[in-house]
């Protein structure tokens, strides 16, 4: 570990190489949890936070992460790289998100196939991208600089989406595949975008799920949407993070998992979050589903390790 | 419409500028399935940037909230968006100028203090962030000689904030802050806060008449006696002895030393 890269603040020990959480299923961490989760003691399965919010200097939210991440393995999930941009990435986020990584030593990093800065303003929301050859190239490049900085393969995840573009020349599986074998890096599938994507765009999930490269795969997610509806009157799910996973989304994921073995696992909750019983019924469900699959062994991170 | 080939980046330029603004069409570039309209999709990303923004003020500012009830804040959170987009994804950053908008917002104008409780609350959110530092021990002073106090330069907590106020913002502050009634407030005596959080939890006080000008004169690096001589020029009956105690006992400065030399 770099010590340059440390904050003035070091853990109490030091925290050493996650241990691995393949077959593990993890829920998103949330503040208020943490009494109930550390009165709990140590228990398997993994947290997963958005690194901005731990890229203040010091403070609560850094005791409660060291707190959790002593006992814990962490996946640290970037929200606002904007990947999926024109512009280059910001060099001042790209080190700060290098000193989260060497001080929190997560076993998983991941950002989105999004965008969300333009020019100087921050839209705090994961905007979609065309996906051209032109798009191809600058994602790639912000995914190589990005993985060098940090100094680590990372997972790139699948978006929901509530618009395409007409300037599109390939569908979203063929360039997630092309970045994937272009950069090295792994994929962060969220099953709970597929779904929501799949019903706005009337295309099928499960063939989705066929096209998308699954081997490169080191991390699913789960979450709850919401239903609205379209121009005309259709359904549109919201990728809303604000409830339980829902039943499809169980049947997708148990039949990506029959297919692959046991990937770690994530459950989101980010909007109207529940009593932690709740959430870690959740994971617990997803689980269920990882050991229901054990007899195919959990299969090691092939493909970003390589 | 014509089908022309376009640049991605004035794609990404007409999807962007229409996000703040409900009057401007849909982006061309974008369609639903075969083809179909896309306001209705395009206005959830709308919604998303806006709400999430209002929301991201809210959890910054709950005491001006719970002041002006949610509607009346999130009709002003919105204007402020608009004017004011955040340029850092650190959205604990974000609203630094929420207190200026509020001070200045028409349809606020009838709760002149309202801005200076936010001003208190982006301080508190400020504390909560800083960086984590020992504070000063209590008794650093106890072996300063009489005649060297005068020389002491201290060095502020990371913390520490100064907030000054014509209004009873501290006590507006602190009854807004919790779920309890708020009773009636004279809302007009001057008051000024210290913030400080010397580990775990931000604390907010009441800072007595001269403190605010003895501190901010400390915080700029004067000297103890500089500092003292213009709290006490505005503020004659400024006690420098609790004055000086109460900072340090807050948990304001993290080092102190004697002007030109480190010999207490």
């Amino acid at each position: 570990m770099d010590a340059a890269n440390r904050s003035e603040r070091p853990a109490l020990a030091p925290l050493r190489f996650s241990p691995l959480i393949g077959g593990f299923s993890g829920t998103s961490f949330k503040h208020e949890h943490l009494p109930a989760i550390l009165a709990e003691g140590k228990q398997r399965g993994f947290f997963e936070v958005h690194a901005e919010n731990y890229m203040g200097a010091g403070g609560p939210p850094h005791r409660a992460l060291e707190a959790l991440r002593r006992d814990h393995p962490l996946s640290l999930h970037g929200v606002c790289m904007s990947i999926g941009g024109p512009q280059p990435l910001d060099r001042e986020h790209l080190a700060r998100f290098r000193r989260l990584v060497d001080r929190y030593q997560p076993a998983l990093v991941s950002e989105h196939l999004a965008w969300s800065t333009h020019e100087t303003t921050y839209f705090n929301d994961l905007l979609p991208l065309p996906y051209t050859e032109k798009t191809l190239a600058r994602v790639c490049d912000h995914i190589d600089q990005m993985q060098d900085v940090v100094r680590r393969p990372i997972l790139l995840e699948n978006p929901s989406t509530y618009v395409t573009f007409r300037e599109s020349t390939m569908g979203e599986t063929e360039f997630i595949r092309r970045i994937a074998r272009r950069t090295g890096c792994g994929l962060l599938l969220d099953i709970n975008n597929v779904f929501v994507s799949a019903t706005n765009h009337g295309f099928s999930a499960l063939q989705y799920l066929t096209e998308f490269p699954l081997s490169c795969v080191g991390e699913i997610h789960l979450a709850g949407h919401a239903w609205s509806s379209d121009d005309e009157d259709e359904p549109l799910l919201i990728d809303s993070h604000d409830c339980a996973v829902a039943d499809p989304v169980w049947v997708l994921f148990e039949s990506v998992i029959r297919r692959c073995g046991a990937i770690p696992t994530l459950v989101e909750w980010d909007s109207k979050v529940p009593d932690w019983p709740i959430l870690k019924a959740e994971a617990a469900a997803a689980q269920a589903i990882l050991d229901r699959c054990h007899a195919i062994a959990p299969r090691a991170y092939r493909h970003a390790a390589a | 419409m014509p089908r022309l080939e376009r640049h991605p980046e004035s794609t990404y330029t007409a999807f962007a500028t229409g996000l703040f603004d409900p009057s401007r069409d849909t982006p061309s570039a974008v369609a639903g399935p075969q083809g179909h309209a896309a306001a209705k999709r395009y206005n959830v990303y709308r919604n998303n940037v806006t709400v999430s923004l209002i929301e991201t003020l809210a959890a910054i500012y709950p005491a001006v909230q719970r002041i002006t009830g949610a509607d009346f804040f999130r009709a002003m959170a919105r204007s402020h968006i608009r004017a004011t987009p955040p340029t850092s994804p650190l959205l604990f950053d974000y609203g630094r100028d929420f207190p200026a908008f509020i001070q200045q917002w028409e349809y606020a104008q009838s709760m002149p203090w309202l801005a200076d409780t936010a001003r208190l609350e982006r301080a508190w959110l400020d504390a909560y962030h800083a960086a984590d530092v020992e504070p000063l021990s209590s008794d650093a002073l106890a072996a300063t000689r009489p005649e060297r106090m005068a020389d002491l330069v201290f060095t502020a907590h990371p913390a520490t904030r100064v907030v000054r106020s014509p209004f009873s913002a501290v006590t507006i502050f602190a009854a807004n802050r919790g779920a309890d009634r708020v009773g009636r407030i004279d809302a007009s005596t001057p008051e000024d806060a210290l913030i400080t959080r010397p580990d775990l939890d931000v604390a907010v006080r009441h800072l007595p008449l001269g403190g605010a000008v003895f501190l901010t004169s400390l915080i700029a690096g004067r000297t103890f006696g500089e500092a003292a001589a213009s709290a006490l020029a505005d503020f004659p009956s400024f006690d420098i002895a609790s004055g000086i105690a109460g900072m340090i006992e807050a948990g304001a400065f993290t080092a102190v030393i004697l002007g030109d030399s480190d010999d207490l």
